[in-house]
């Protein structure tokens, strides 16, 4: 079955899926698991679609953090999609921004902007820059790229939140090996010293980065000791389980006295089996025939 | 003027204590050198909005631009050298492309910090913020000034870096010296070459005019281009029109500091010969301050040499200017 490399990809529909998970109150969203999976689908879809129509991006990551974007957006946070800085808003920093075809893809199946503009995903005069860029697209909160930074962002954003009194969470999603980075370490500090209860930190530990496997380019594990030894309230979850990563969010929203973290364990490239626990598919755009393989692997679950 | 000698951190720390006074969103950071950059004594006052984040001006960085998301308007203060070094990504990633509201406070600027030696002078920060986009950079000339123009950072919307010091200088202005940001302020009228200048060599350049004046019977004009970033394009191409030669003189590195910058506008308008007094791409070392400054070429008599051959460049005819 040869594909055409010109071939334009339609974006899913995600209208049934994420408004009628929208409209409803969050007990109800609890029995609406698999509507929650089929809108991770489609999200995974569209991630694709985007990569592939850009030429390059990053599908491993965005692929492993989707199912956790989607519980996120979708069940967790307060979220106002026709006012994006609504100052009652729960703020996401995505740390790790080269998986932004991922929180792009979220953002328009939650209605930020119209989901077609997903085709523009890297292109000259796109709001959707290949790392976000907040000034372009307000609803991406930071300017991001550089890893390791993020969780100091959620800080202050924590910080300023206690200073006002105001019940604004902060979640920040990281990837396993941008944990290799000083900054991360300095603002777990940081979040613990302030005891910013109100911060939830999310890795998505798929055990890959670029040059292999994390364990084999600069170790990082035992993780959750190490976040135990930073005075962090510690959750392992499965980063594919929907109801269960509920549960982590709900139990993270909680717990005072400390900071959160919920440590993810991901397949990188989960859902398309020939990404799946591949490096190689960390920055790496498919092809027209790649991607129509993907999207009906996708369909077929 | 008073002839009156006054650190500039204590410009700082004073404009930081009006601020927070009159706005509940003035929050201060510091990596654990409050006492020496004096930010100890917002802390004293106004405890709830003064964090200390340790020695860790990375996520110092980060964090200051996440209460600058929140609305905030963060002074993040440490020793130059180590703000603008250590933290150049943060500045350059976080708070200038995502243009923040945050305010750096680079404290113990320049070789003067003296005995401290080579890692402690910091020499190179005006190049690392001026080539950032989005960034303003402001150099006072003594702690009046500083603390005029921390005041009126706050007004800016957008990150600046402020320079400022840990000895006591010649305090050069008063209190009716007027302060506008991103506006040159011409403090000696001369028309035969003019002098450029920041900090502490303002008052070297003011210095060397009357010695330049009296021993040699030049008329000197001397500029405080207190702003740095946006450059008064104005008053330098009028200096370099009016006087046919600009000499420039920073406490920090010659090359691609404030005379480069100045450099920049004056080859884009009206070339005329020039001379950038600073330190020649070398590290600093331990010493007094009066004895480094005076092994570092940056001392009125340095000044007063380079105008005079810079002078004589200018009378010879273009073709024959050549140093």
């Amino acid at each position: 079955m040869a594909v055409k490399e010109d071939k334009v990809f339609e974006i899913p529909d995600f209208k049934p899926f994420s408004g009628e998970i929208l409209s409803a109150p969050k007990g109800i969203r609890r029995k609406m698991i698999p509507r929650y999976e089929e809108l991770a689908r489609r999200i995974r879809k569209a991630l694709l679609i985007a990569i592939q129509g850009a030429g390059s991006g990053h599908p491993g990551g965005s692929l492993s953090s989707a199912d956790i974007l989607t519980v996120l957006f979708f069940y967790e946070m307060k979220i106002n999609p026709a006012n994006a800085c609504s100052p009652d808003r729960d703020y996401f920093i995505l740390s790790k921004g080269h998986t932004c075809p991922l929180l792009y893809s979220v953002h328009a199946a939650a209605g930020y902007f119209p989901p077609g503009d997903l085709l523009t995903l890297r292109k000259f005069g796109s709001l959707l820059q290949g790392h976000p860029d907040w000034k372009k697209l307000e609803c991406c909160e930071i300017s991001c790229g550089s890893l390791g930074q993020g969780l100091s962002i959620a800080n202050g954003i924590a910080m300023a939140m206690k200073m006002d009194e105001k019940p604004n969470r902060v979640y920040c999603l990281m990837g396993d090996g941008e944990l290799q980075e000083g900054q991360v370490w300095e603002a777990v500090m940081t979040s613990a010293h302030y005891k910013l209860d109100n911060v939830c930190a999310i890795v998505d530990y798929n055990n890959l980065q670029i040059d292999g496997f994390v364990e084999d380019v600069m170790g990082i594990a035992p993780l959750d000791d190490k976040f135990r030894a930073f005075s962090w309230n510690v959750i392992k979850v499965n980063g594919h389980d929907i109801e269960a990563l509920m549960d982590a969010f709900e139990s993270a929203r909680s717990f005072r006295g400390k900071p959160t973290v919920l440590i993810c364990s991901t397949v990188k490239g989960k859902g398309v089996s020939f990404m799946e626990n591949k490096a190689d598919w960390h920055g790496k755009a498919p092809d027209a025939e790649q991607l129509a393989l993907a999207l009906r692997e996708l369909d077929a679950q | 003027m008073e002839n009156k000698m006054k650190a500039t951190r204590e410009g700082y720390a004073e404009a930081l204590l009006i601020l927070g006074e009159e706005n509940p969103d003035i929050v201060v950071l510091d990596a654990d050198l409050s006492k020496s950059t004096l930010t100890n004594r917002f802390a004293e006052k106004f405890p709830g909005r003064f964090f200390d984040m340790g020695i860790a001006e990375q996520d110092m960085m980060g964090t200051a631009a996440g209460l600058a998301k929140a609305g905030k308007i963060p002074f993040v203060t440490t020793y130059g050298v180590f703000v603008s070094g250590r933290a150049w990504d943060q500045i350059r990633t976080t708070v200038c492309y995502g243009c923040f509201n945050v305010k750096i406070g680079g404290a113990h600027g320049g070789i003067s910090v003296g005995p401290d030696g080579a890692t402690h002078q910091s020499l190179e920060e005006i190049a690392l913020m001026r080539v950032l986009p989005n960034m303003n950079v402001i150099v006072p000339c003594d702690a009046i000034e500083t603390r005029k123009a921390t005041l009126a950072a706050v007004e800016i919307q957008g990150p600046v870096y402020i320079r400022f010091g840990r000895e006591k200088t010649p305090v050069i202005t008063d209190e009716d010296t007027p302060y506008e940001f991103g506006k040159a302020l011409t403090f000696r009228d001369g028309s035969d070459i003019t002098v450029i200048a920041c900090g502490y060599e303002v008052g070297e350049a003011l210095a060397a005019a009357e010695e330049l004046e009296k021993e040699n019977g030049l008329s000197v004009r001397v500029i405080n281009l207190h702003t740095i970033k946006p450059i008064d394009e104005e008053a330098i191409v009028k200096a370099a029109k009016e006087t046919g030669a600009i000499v420039t003189a920073e406490e920090h590195q010659a090359a691609g500091g404030m005379g480069s910058a100045i450099a920049e506008v004056v080859v884009r308008n009206c070339p005329v010969p020039m001379r950038l007094v600073g330190i020649e791409d070398r590290f600093g070392e331990s010493g007094q301050p009066e004895e480094l400054l005076e092994e570092f070429g940056l001392t009125s008599r340095f000044i007063k040499k380079a105008v005079l051959e810079t002078f004589e460049r200018k009378k010879q005819p273009a073709a024959n200017r050549a140093v």
